[in-house]
């Protein structure tokens, strides 16, 4: 059973965010008019932002720290614990997956989590013309079941989900091809857009894969570490 | 035939079937306020949440507020009159069932607070089909569910014996339906001896398990804060704050519904200033508390050297919510003042010419002539030679000293109206705790980790929502009200049968004989003075 994680390395990142659109256009983000951005309703699964600096010092430096974030898969995850009907839950290989057709929007998972990667939508989420005819058409649905890339109907909270229906695909595929699934042939989309060659991907339990090596390295970090959260997304510091 | 006191059937049964205009005009009013923001609800729901100003990462608004407020307010009753109760105190007679009803509809108001806030209301039956038990979520509506039985049911108990009595006393102007409603829910009630064992037996149950049951759904409620780790919630002294907060604003608004009823009714005989003075010192006990809470949770964030928690706390002390919790201190000082300096001024202190009315005018005026001065920070004729620090610190001194003495005059005034001191308290304090919550969730929701941080304001739609409720909340006070007496009769009957009992009794008077010789052998003639 792999341990799926991610590393990102701030020192390659150049903060164009190419991984905010690749998701985007895999997950069917609805996208929110200028007026509703300003007020923070915007929906980003992945975004990048410029780190909080204290006034002096950001004027002093001149220069903005940028962070791209998706949703940690947090091995200890606060937003699960407080979800009153399991509408989010952690799956075998450790990913933080969100069902729409369960989520009652009662937002205490939205505040529970400490990195704020969770979106609510706060209306029926709408595309513009000739988008709304180009949705990608994966989902993950069954009874009572409605998750990945499929459309979010209002009122409902949605998040990063490691691109949950890549991977099923990944092993359907795999399955079809009579051979066995390998690790490879499973990722994001933003891992797999990065301008820079600054994510990476895989299964964190196999020592010899790029996580778990990468991790090793001294410029290894995790957000918020002391939230206790145990991000399985592992940050590469700059410098 | 069970037989009302001629007192109580004019003041307390007539009135039931009597209704004057200014109740219909009320109603009507209140009506039309529940009609608005039902609409306000309607298009809520069909346009989406969008039409609040919560956002990200403000995913918690006033609905959250409105919330812990009414659930708040909703331990005024049974809480309340259960201690009494258990406590046997008399002089709660009169006041329990104000206290009950309020409970019981604070409780619906403010459950229908998590409905209105919740982006898939259809979804509702969920949380028990697949609730999680993990889930704060699912601690509350578990025990809000059985603080609101229980009180229905506690509610509902000592009506049965008044029912009975209007079921009995029924004026013959009076429509059929009533009739069946009292005899329906009298259950047969007949007055025998068995029937009241069987109900103070069950009372009696009700009022002690109510107690853990009240004290655990604000603790609840201050979990579903306490158990994430958003900057300034994580705190343990959240379960005691809130339920002392609850308790504090729950007999705010108790007083303010006595007062109403008091003065509308005209039940003067009835609920006394004693209820007022007795009720009135728990009051200033909570209050005391609540304000040793206060200072603890802020204290201890001050000397945390919580990086992401000291935000959160500058914005309350001079930040964006440096109005609404500087608010909040005032109100909750001045009902504290307003409450105690009348108790302890002696009623002749009107020799001493601080409080005297002319002395406390005077200190109304300079303290408006300072805190001119100090809003427009223009500069004092005379005084200009001073070195600014120095005057920075005599205006300020100056205002607090002239505010001390409007204090002072204004407790010599409520010093004989201890009602209206009260009630203004009441008032004070049910504001002051509506924003203590709005104080506690838009700071750290506005302040989180990561996201950057934001402004909230409420929309038009949160606003109706919340007028709504209020109005919801008095429509069903009053309609309950027609229907049954304000003031639970046999428990004043049975009062009064105590108290004609207990003034039977004589106290042996002190041996005043005794004396008289004993200063006799002591060569004195007469006891002087
Ligand atoms: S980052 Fe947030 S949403 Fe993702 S698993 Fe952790 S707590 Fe949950
Ligand atoms: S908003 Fe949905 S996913 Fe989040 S806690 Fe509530 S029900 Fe669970």
């Amino acid at each position: 059973m792999a341990k799926w994680s991610m590393v990102i390395d701030l020192d390659k990142c150049v903060a164009c965010q190419g991984c905010s659109i690749a998701c985007r256009f895999e997950n069917n983000t609805p996208v929110v008019s200028p007026e509703e951005a300003a007020l923070g309703r915007s929906i980003l699964w992945n975004e990048v932002f410029p780190l909080r600096s204290e006034g002096e010092a950001a004027i002093a430096s001149a220069q903005a720290k940028f962070l791209t974030r998706p949703c940690m898969h947090c091995e200890d995850p606060p937003c699960i614990k407080v979800c009153p009907v399991g509408a989010t839950y952690k799956d075998d290989e450790g990913i933080v997956r969100q069902n729409y057709a369960r989520c009652i929007g009662c937002r205490f998972c939205t505040v529970a989590c400490p990195y704020g990667v969770r979106y609510f939508n706060w209306y029926e989420p709408s595309w513009e013309e000739g988008m709304d005819t180009h949705l990608n058409p994966d989902r993950v649905a069954g009874r009572g079941d409605l998750e990945g890339p499929a459309i979010r109907p209002k009122g409902v909270v949605e998040k990063c989900t490691f691109c949950i229906h890549r991977h099923h695909k990944a092993i359907a595929r795999a399955e079809a091809e009579g051979r066995e699934f390998r690790n490879s042939d499973y990722t994001p989309a933003c891992v797999q857009t990065c301008t820079a060659k600054a994510r990476f991907f895989g299964d964190f339990d196999d020592p010899n894969s790029t996580v778990s090596r990468l991790s090793q390295s001294r410029r290894a970090f995790r957000l918020l570490d002391e939230a206790g959260t145990s991000p399985k997304v592992i940050y590469l510091h700059e410098g | 035939m069970l037989k009302a006191d001629q007192k109580d059937k004019d003041k307390l049964i007539k009135p039931l079937f009597e209704t004057g205009r200014t109740y219909w005009v009320t109603i009507a009013i209140l009506l039309a306020i529940i009609g608005w923001a039902l609409y306000m609800y309607y298009r809520q729901l069909t346009l989406g949440m969008k039409v609040t100003g919560m956002q990200r990462p403000v995913y918690w608004g006033v609905y959250m507020v409105n919330f812990i407020f009414f659930i708040g307010i909703s331990h005024a009753g049974t809480l309340i009159s259960a201690i009494l109760r258990v406590t046997g105190a008399e002089w709660r007679r009169p006041i329990t069932r104000v206290a009950e009803a309020i409970t019981a509809f604070a409780l619906i108001v403010g459950s229908l607070q998590i409905i209105i806030d919740m982006g898939r209301p259809d979804r509702l039956l969920s949380v028990i089909l697949n609730g999680r038990l993990q889930s704060p979520i699912l601690w509350d509506v578990l025990s809000v569910t059985a603080y609101f039985l229980g009180s229905i049911t506690y509610l509902y108990l000592p009506v049965i014996p008044d029912a009975a009595l209007l079921r009995d006393n029924l004026p013959p102007y009076s429509p059929a339906w009533r009739k069946r409603l009292y005899s329906i829910m009298a259950l047969g009630w007949r007055g025998n001896r068995t029937q009241w064992i069987r109900l103070e037996k069950a009372i009696a149950v009700m009022a002690v398990l109510i107690i853990p049951i009240a004290v655990s759904v604000h603790t609840i409620i201050s979990w579903i804060l306490a158990t994430t780790v958003q900057p300034g919630w994580h705190s343990t002294i959240f379960g005691p704050y809130f339920v002392v907060g609850a308790i504090f604003s729950g007999i705010g608004a108790l007083f303010i519904a006595m007062t109403i009823v008091r003065w509308k009714l005209k039940l003067e005989e009835y609920i006394t200033e004693k209820q007022y003075n007795n009720l009135g010192l728990i009051f200033i006990t909570m209050s005391a508390v609540w304000m040793y809470f206060t200072y603890a949770e802020h204290m201890i964030i001050t000397a945390g050297q919580e990086v992401y928690e000291f935000p959160v706390l500058t914005s309350k002390l001079w930040g964006d919510y440096a109005v609404s919790f500087w608010v909040m201190v005032a109100l909750m000082v001045v009902s504290f003042w307003i409450m105690v300096i009348p108790r302890l001024i002696s009623k002749t202190a009107k020799r001493f010419l601080v409080f005297q009315p002319r002395f406390t005018t005077g200190a109304v005026l300079l303290a408006v002539v300072t805190g001119y001065y100090l809003v427009t920070d223009s500069t004092i004729p005379g005084l200009s030679g001073i070195n600014p620090e120095t005057l920075f610190f005599l205006v300020r001194g100056s205002l607090l000293v002239e505010l001390l003495f409007v204090g002072l005059g204004v407790a010599k005034w409520f010093k004989t109206r201890l009602v209206a001191a009260t009630t203004v308290a009441g008032v004070m304090v049910v504001i002051g705790m509506w924003l203590e919550r709005w104080n506690i969730i838009i700071p750290t929701m506005t302040h989180p980790y990561l996201v950057s941080w934001a402004e909230y304001h409420p929309t038009i739609t949160e606003v109706a929502l919340t007028a709504g409720s209020v109005a919801l909340f008095i429509f069903m006070f009053l309609v309950f009200f027609k229907l049954f007496p304000i003031i639970s009769i046999w428990e004043v009957a049975e009062g009064r049968v105590i108290d004609a009992e207990r003034a039977k009794v004589t106290i042996p008077m002190p041996e005043a004989s005794g004396i008289k010789e004993r200063l006799r052998g002591k060569g004195i003639r007469k006891a002087r003075g």
